[in-house]
């Protein structure tokens, strides 16, 4: 046994891989998947100070989000894995002979295979002048940061490049609060991917936002300035005063180590490989940005990922595994202008024709470059609407014939009819997700073995988990896979109402309709259902906050509601008084301890700060509840789709680290929103200070202290499926932590669907996060004021529903265990355990129930 | 097969059920206004949650037929047969009527 281990463990080879960038955390993961963990050691060293991170979202780094939201990998994950890795580690050099991978400190690691994911740096033009202080590059967290500080303190920056990058910087710079200019070299913005009316349009759209643009502009030099710090003096002699420069003129491959180890280079730099991202030297590979195939870099995530699946499967011997090139079509939102670029995009091939429409009114400018023959879409550029690109893309990556008017395909829509293109016409092979490279095909498998919704297929095969980009198209095809199927995707609620519950909720509360049959006599047909009733009633009491169990609302109640209390499995129920924050006197203590003691319940402090008593019946229900309420308690609602727990933790009053109150706003947030009757259950936390001993972030809504406030968190989730709540706004003051609270609760009750707990709604959330915030925070749908109001309208229309109950002799009498008989149900049987009681067993009971005869 | 009166109308929860005792078994009864015979008696025990517990399940109206859906596992229960729709099993069923204001209930 023991030489069995031995032997495996020294068989296994060493696997070294330089640079944890993107590219060489996708390699890792890929390997680890295919099993490779069995024959090789991994160790990976990195430069950075992080490990890998989201560098294609690197901008919402200035956004709020933070170096961990951008995490790809934690180092957890790598020790997990036994995956050996050196962060803020430079590897300066190869020794291919002995095989040695040369770092900093003068140490040396061998290698059996060795993996170069080096990236690329970016180019900074050596203009004179470009190394003074206060310029910038943007490329990593660090440069950020640079840039971020230096921002604080100055008024002005320009960016050298008027590229796909270098706006994107200039966005950021904008958004840094300087007044931005662009200076580009070639006579139009985004030269690569725009022609020439397409650059021009896209330069006026971005003037009117502000930013200015100087298009066929050299920098000859850059000395002091005297307004600003610098002035950059132009080849015309023209010159711009600005404080900050951020170069973004391209970037070139890291190919140091190759260079120095003598690997095959191209003539432009590029470490060179084959079909299976196989260097000049048969033991090492180079993916990524580094690496050039067929004479080409590709600087986009998606062919890096490809590379990195093919290298990782040629290491496990997949014969099959090869990188084929990578269509380098793109789509982006630059400055808030969305511009996209597909295939021959300036129209070079041998006889291509063009479709050209532009709207100087409204700036947008598309065409649409066809074949020769004029039946395949060869290339596009759209300036100003992107809503054209998913049909464009693939007609263009499918070779799907064009229908009789082309033009069509990039003309508005007149009368609303849709020219887009049917996902029915696409091909099995056609790509939907190019990140993970995730085909139609690969998605009808994932549907076909059991995944029901988009969600579930993400699950499956990470379509719409990279950039994000192709997240409409996969809605369509999962949906039109679901429909294939047999499977209903009709979005009604169910058969008596041809409607989303966001319709039923806008008809509620727009025609003020109070009651299930009124609305079902409006809007339904037959009679309503166990789907429908609830879905109702949750919403009849999200816009109006009733009580419950009137007449008109009792049968709309699921089980739980109906009694105000948990049905357990034997019929019995439990109760769960609030306990707001988790807080709680002693007197309090003592009163729930006597009520369970007199009941005989089972006791347990639950996961959510609160105590649960198990065992009651039926018909003790209120009078148990009119014990708790005397004592000063109120329901938990732990049977709603409402507000369950705000869990706390001690916070500054008694924590030597706590920067806040965490608990005065645990519990003023649970009692503001206690009663909100929501899609589905909504739990809280509230943390004094960043340690989170209360789990904030896996909360719906999350609250942490910090010096300067509270951070909000959104949409976390534990439960099944656990989401990391995403940061939704800093350092905030009380009351407008509680403003934001408020539009985002109301938002969720206003458009999520039946069921949907916020982690699940924001995942459907089209525009996601960002949307949220800007509905929120700079309330772009004019919302706000109503979101607020109608929460404050439950907050004022609060009541127990257990004190109501208790002085309500008509609900009351709903609670007799029979209408005709004062005895028990003699099936509910408890045996003792760890002294306390439990529901029997089948075979306990009939022990029992033999015994007693 | 004698009529025996159960309870009165008050007795009963529109569009909800009821549980009474009968001979010493748990009968479900379900009030529908909207439902031709407009009450309903099943067994109250729940074959598969093993509880007694079907008066409190929803009812619904389901391609023409009423149900009653079970509290604990939310299967589908046909009103005036018993029979379930997910399972091959029936729950036993009664006849019932509304006299004016009072429930007779044959046994
Ligand atoms: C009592 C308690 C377990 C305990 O003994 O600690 C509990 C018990 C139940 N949970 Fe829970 N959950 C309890 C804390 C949690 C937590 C932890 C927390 O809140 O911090 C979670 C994960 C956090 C979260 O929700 O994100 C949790 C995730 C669930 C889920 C999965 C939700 C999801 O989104 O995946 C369900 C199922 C559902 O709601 O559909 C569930 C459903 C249930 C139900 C209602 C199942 C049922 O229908 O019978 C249980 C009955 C409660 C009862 O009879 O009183 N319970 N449940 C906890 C009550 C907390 C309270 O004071 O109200
Ligand atoms: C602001 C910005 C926005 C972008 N937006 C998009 C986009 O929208 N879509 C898209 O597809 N792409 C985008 N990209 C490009 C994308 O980020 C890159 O294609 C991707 O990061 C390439 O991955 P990589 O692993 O090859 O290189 P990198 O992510 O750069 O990783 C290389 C790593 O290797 C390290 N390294 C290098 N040499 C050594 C050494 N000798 N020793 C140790 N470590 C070393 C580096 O420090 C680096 O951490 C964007 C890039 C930036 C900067
Ligand atoms: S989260 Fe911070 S303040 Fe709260 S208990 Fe933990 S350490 Fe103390
Ligand atoms: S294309 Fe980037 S995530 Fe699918």
């Amino acid at each position: 046994m023991t030489s069995l281990l031995g032997s495996n463990q020294t068989s296994r080879s060493q696997l070294v891989v330089v640079g944890n960038g993107m590219v060489g955390h996708h390699f890792i993961e890929q390997l680890i998947e295919l099993g490779g963990l069995d024959e090789y050691d991994i160790t990976v060293f990195g430069e950075e100070v992080n490990l890998a991170y989201d560098r294609v979202h690197l901008s919402d780094y200035f956004n709020g989000a933070t170096a961990e939201d951008l995490a790809m990998t934690t180092s957890d994950y790598y020790l997990n894995h036994g995956v050996t890795f050196y962060t803020n580690t430079r590897v300066i050099a190869l020794d291919r002979e002995q095989k040695l991978v040369l770092i900093e400190d003068g140490e040396a690691v061998s290698y059996d295979k060795l993996v170069l994911a080096t990236g690329s740096y970016p180019f900074v033009p050596p203009i004179p002048g470009h190394q003074r202080e206060n310029t910038f590059v943007y490329r990593t967290l660090d440069d950020l940061d640079a840039i971020k500080a230096c921002a604080d303190k100055v008024k002005t920056g320009t960016v050298v490049g008027g590229g796909l990058l270098g706006l994107e910087a200039a966005n950021a710079l904008k958004n840094l609060g300087l007044e931005t200019s662009v200076v580009e070299f070639a006579p139009r913005l985004m030269p690569v991917q725009l022609d020439e009316t397409g650059g021009a349009v896209l330069k006026e759209m971005i003037e009117g936002l502000g930013v200015s643009v100087l298009t066929a502009t050299a920098t000859n030099d850059i000395v002091d300035g005297e307004q600003a710090y610098h002035r950059m003096n132009f080849a015309g002699g023209d010159f711009l005063e600005t404080d900050l420069i951020l170069f973004s003129a391209g970037i070139r491959p890291r190919d140091e180590l190759a260079r120095q180890s003598e690997l095959e280079i191209g003539e432009r730099g590029g470490i060179v490989i084959n079909n299976q991202c196989i260097t000049s030297d048969a033991d090492i590979y180079a993916i990524g940005e580094c690496a050039l195939w067929e004479g080409r870099i590709y600087g986009l995530v998606a062919p890096g990922y490809t590379m990195a699946k093919t290298a990782a499967g040629h290491l496990m011997r997949n014969v099959g595994a090869a990188f084929t090139g990578a269509d380098m079509s793109t789509k982006l939102k630059l400055l808030g202008c969305d511009v996209g670029s597909i295939g021959d995009a300036h129209a070079i091939s041998q006889g291509a024709r063009s479709f050209i429409y532009q709207d100087q009114v409204n700036q947008e400018y598309r065409k649409l470059v066809v074949s020769e023959d004029g039946k395949k879409v060869i290339g596009a550029v759209l300036v100003g609407d992107n809503s054209y690109y998913d049909t464009l893309l693939q007609y263009y990556l499918n070779g799907i014939d064009l229908p009789e008017q082309a033009q069509s395909l990039i003309l508005p829509a007149s009368n609303g009819e849709s020219v887009g293109l049917g996902v029915d016409a696409l091909p099995a092979a056609a790509s939907i997700c190019s990140c993970h490279n995730v085909t139609k095909q690969d998605i009808s498998d994932a549907v076909a073995s059991g995944a029901m919704s988009v969600a579930d297929v993400k699950g499956a095969t990470k379509a719409a988990t990279g950039c994000g980009g192709c997240a409409a198209l996969l809605k369509k095809v999962v949906d039109n896979e679901l429909t294939a199927l047999g499977v209903e995707v009709s979005t009604d609620i169910c058969e008596h109402f041809p409607f989303t519950r966001q319709d039923l909720y806008n008809l509620v509360k727009v025609e003020g309709i109070k009651s299930f049959k009124a609305l079902l006599d409006k809007h339904g047909k037959g009679h309503g259902c166990e789907i429908c009733k609830p879905a109702v009633g949750s919403i009849l009491a999200s816009v109006w906050n009733d009580y419950v169990l009137t007449n008109d609302h009792i049968s709309l109640q699921d089980t739980n509601d109906r009694f105000l209390a948990n049905m357990q499995k034997d019929g019995t129920y439990s109760i769960v008084p609030r306990i707001p924050g988790g807080e709680i006197t002693p007197e309090k203590l003592i009163v729930i301890g006597e009520v369970a003691k007199d009941y005989k319940l089972y006791t347990k402090i639950t996961g959510g700060q609160r105590i649960d008593l198990f065992g009651a019946t039926l018909a003790q229900l209120p009078e148990i509840w009119k014990r708790l309420i005397d004592a000063g308690f109120e329901t938990g609602q732990a049977y709603g789709k409402s507000v369950r727990t705000v869990k706390s933790c001690v916070g500054s009053t008694w924590c030597r680290y706590g920067v806040n109150d965490s608990v005065g706003m645990a519990i003023k947030i649970e009692n503001r929103y206690k009663g909100l009757r929501s899609p589905h259950k909504l739990k809280f936390a509230v943390s004094g200070c960043t340690r989170e001993c209360a789990e904030a972030q896996s909360k719906d809504i999350g609250v942490i202290a910090t010096e300067g406030g509270w951070n909000l968190y959104v949409c976390g989730n534990g439960g099944m499926k656990p989401r990391h709540a995403d940061l939704f706004a800093t350092d905030l003051d009380d009351e407008t932590l509680i403003r934001y609270i408020d539009r985002v609760l109301m938002f969720y009750v206003k458009t999520a669907d039946r069921l949907q707990r916020t982690s699940v709604w924001m995942d459907g959330l089209e525009g996601g996060l960002d949307y949220l915030k800007d509905v929120v925070i700079n309330d772009s749908l004019g919302l706000g004021d109503e979101l607020e109001q109608q929460m404050s309208h439950v907050v004022d229309t609060f009541q127990c529903e257990w004190k109501t109950t208790v002085n309500d002799e008509k609900a009351l009498k709903t609670f007799r265990q029979f209408v005709n008989y004062d005895g028990t149900d003699e099936n509910v049987v408890f045996v003792q355990e760890r002294d306390q009681i439990r529901p029997a067993t089948e075979d306990e009971k009939y022990e029992l129930i033999a015994k007693a005869v | 097969m004698n009529w025996n009166l159960i309870c009165t109308k008050d007795d009963l929860v529109e569009d909800a059920g009821v549980a009474a005792m009968v001979n010493g078994e748990q009968v479900a009864i379900f009030y529908v206004p909207e439902a031709e015979e407009s009450v309903f008696a099943v067994s109250n025990w729940d074959p598969i949650g093993k509880a007694n517990v079907m008066s409190r399940g929803l009812t619904a109206h389901l391609e023409g037929q009423w149900v009653v859906a079970s509290p604990l596992y939310k299967q589908h229960y046909v009103l005036n047969s018993g029979q379930c729709l997910e399972e091959d099993i029936t729950l036993k069923v009664w006849p019932i009527k509304l006299v004016d204001n009072d429930v007779y209930l044959a046994s």
